[in-house]
């Protein structure tokens, strides 16, 4: 009955229907199938949530993995050994040091780099193809770019290891040839084609009658891309970054790769880093099932899927509130 | 380039006698520097594309051969191919897509046949698989670990098994399962997108021909929006193929004597391959040859899957745009 409803048929048709025979029952059985199946993405989110919380909750309720590790303890600086109170992640020392700040702070030092080349890059480019160029050229342009995209990540380690890394040290003299402007700047890559094709289409999203209406009171071309196109594109310009930036906070294999991966904690471009998903890639392998190195692993695991969940929904809503301001006026 | 830019320019009649008359010299210069900024973005991530295209094929390619997409990794990793990393991706991709592709264009076919616009069920479905997207691939290793591998793999075990570790390890089927979550949004974005693509037209002229709602979607609509359905699942097996952290535990090996033949089976894959090459190599500059080889054959495997994709995609969407 609920599908009946929801059908797109226009009523007049559906009227008639009535007068044939109604649909096999089997064809109802088969509809209420692919509505069961369609449910399968909510659960498939529902799921992922709750395994990914249900490994890390040992950190709140388990007296042994209490023992050694805490919430406050991955926040908060810790004394160890009578030195001085300090944030340090050393998980198989002999007294093992869960410090969760190195680690958020290599992830965004490596996002910050990524997002300050790839959105004025990504941008830019979305407005040569869609307010500037001419339409053939645009056509080459958008698959062509889309196409970055499609390059693996372990691709685009390999080029930062090999070939960037040398570059970037020639260029700027980096004691460290692994360092988080390397990373950065290879996931740059991944980024730019996210921002590039939501800009793009929010540019192109932009009503022909704005740009006429801007050209007829006298305005040129570029005055008219940038007062006029540019500035109601910007909401979903904006999501475009913020999901930018979800994405490479949640980017791996590329810093794993090209980040050096040295717990430091400094504000230091040129010293190696590392982020939170490189942690969990390359010490998931050698944590013993259950033991608190593992809760905590699941633990930061968790951390980054609310965030990216958070930034996801902040771009849904501004895009969200664009809409309806459009519907408005 | 820069030459045909101006040229679309000067092609909008209004904007040079009024800016003649204005004779504002500091807004020509704004203009221009809008104008080379951009086209310089443009141009800048061309070349990086081009870069690193170039880079993997002009070091790759002396090493592809046919002994090394056949062989087997020899003398730690330093001689040999990358056989069974390839018989492995593909093995790993296929159940992947067995797996997602019915799913995916179900979902699609309710969102964009069956539901309402407003309906509550279609607008939670929506936002699920907006957030899916957004889902790094490491927490999907780690819910691959923590759900198929832990949860339901030794739940089998426990079960059909006496215990006994079957299923409840690291393997092909739980990695592509893994993977079939993570691509899954892919598949019903572009599906949706081809349904919607299918004229009213054709659907209103089956109905008024009698028949069902059922028929039509079936009968008329999914075989009009092949091309775009086939896209999708391209694209997903692209993504599958090219992704490595969300089998780092749910299945992929670093090295195996032999290839998979069960689903229980762990596997080597060209991807985690390359990773394992770039980083835990004893020997980088002898490692070095066999590393861009594989790389090659990674990028050539993703990238020809992805312009196979782009194409029917382009084609799809003139066909609907010259229909309407």
């Amino acid at each position: 009955m609920p599908l009946e409803a929801t059908t797109t048929v226009p009523r007049k048709v559906r009227a008639r229907g009535a007068f044939r025979r109604g649909a096999p029952a089997w064809h109802r059985l088969v509809e209420a199938g692919i509505k069961l199946v369609a449910a399968a993405a909510i659960a498939a989110i529902l799921l992922i949530f709750a395994f990914i919380v249900k490994e890390s909750l040992p950190i709140l309720f388990d007296a042994v993995v209490r023992r050694e590790v805490t919430l406050s303890k991955m926040w908060l600086p810790q004394r160890w050994d009578g030195a001085a109170a300090r944030w340090s992640w050393q998980p198989a020392s002999e007294l093992p040091k869960y410090s969760i700040a190195p680690l958020v702070v290599g992830s965004l030092k490596i996002t910050l780099v990524a997002l300050a080349i790839s959105a004025p890059l990504g941008i830019l480019a979305a407005i040569f193809t869609a307010s500037i160029a001419p339409r053939r050229l645009r056509e080459v342009l958008k698959p062509v770019i889309e196409l970055l995209a499609g390059v693996p990540s372990v691709v685009l380690g390999v080029f930062a290891l090999i070939v960037l890394g040398t570059w970037l040290q020639r260029a700027f003299g980096f004691e460290h040839r692994l360092n988080a402007m390397l990373a950065g700047a290879a996931l740059s890559m991944t980024i730019v084609p996210l921002i590039f094709t939501l800009a793009e289409d929010a540019l192109s999203a932009v009503p022909r009658a704005f740009v006429d209406a801007s050209l007829a009171l006298g305005a040129t071309k570029m005055h008219t891309v940038l007062r006029v196109v540019v500035p109601a594109a910007v909401p979903g310009i904006a999501a475009g970054v913020v999901l930018g930036f979800g994405r490479a906070i949640g980017e791996t294999m590329i810093v794993v790769i090209a980040s050096g991966n040295a717990a430091l904690l400094d504000a230091s471009l040129g010293h190696s880093a590392r982020t939170i998903t490189a942690t969990i890639a390359q010490e998931m392998g050698e944590a013993v099932n259950g033991s608190p190195h593992y809760v905590v692993l699941f633990v930061l695991g968790a951390t980054l899927l609310v965030f990216t969940l958070a930034t996801n929904l902040v771009a849904q809503r501004i895009v969200e509130r664009f809409r309806a301001q459009r519907g408005g006026s | 380039m820069i030459a045909a830019t101006e040229r679309g320019l000067g092609g909008s009649p209004t904007s040079r006698p009024v800016r003649a008359s204005q004779g504002r010299v500091a807004g020509k210069a704004a203009d221009s520097v809008l104008l080379v900024a951009s086209a310089a973005a443009v141009v800048i991530i061309v070349l990086m594309l081009m870069v690193v295209l170039g880079d993997a094929l002009v070091h790759g390619a002396s090493t592809l051969s046919l002994g090394f997409l056949t062989e087997a990794p020899r003398g730690g990793m330093l001689a040999g191919g990358v056989g069974p990393a390839i018989f492995g991706t593909a093995a790993l991709t296929i159940v992947m897509t067995v797996a997602v592709v019915p799913v995916g264009v179900l979902t699609a076919i309710y969102l964009a046949e069956y539901a309402a616009e407003a309906s509550w069920l279609a607008r939670v479905v929506r936002l699920s698989v907006a957030n899916l997207a957004g889902v790094p691939s490491i927490v999907f290793g780690l819910f691959g670990l923590g759900f198929f591998v832990q949860a339901v793999g030794r739940g089998i075990d426990r079960v059909a098994f006496g215990g006994q570790v079957t299923y409840g390890q690291p393997s092909l089927v739980w990695a592509a399962l893994t993977l079939a979550i993570l691509t899954l949004p892919v598949v019903i974005v572009a599906t949706e997108e081809a349904l919607r693509a299918v004229p009213r037209s054709m659907r209103d002229a089956s109905l008024a021909l009698g028949a069902t709602k059922l028929q039509t979607t079936f009968g008329v609509v999914v075989p009009q929006a092949l091309g775009g359905i086939l896209t999708g699942a391209i694209l997903a097996v692209s993504r599958g193929a090219g992704e490595v952290a969300p089998i780092l535990f749910t299945g992929a090996a670093f090295f195996l004597p032999e290839l998979p033949t069960h689903l229980n089976d762990q596997f080597m894959h060209l991807g985690y391959h390359v990773y394992v090459l770039a980083t835990q190599s004893p020997d980088v500059d002898r490692t070095k040859p066999i590393l861009y080889g594989s790389v090659l054959v990674l990028l050539g495997l993703t990238f020809a899957l992805n312009a196979v994709a782009i194409v029917i995609r382009a084609r799809t969407r003139q066909g609907a745009a010259a229909r309407n």
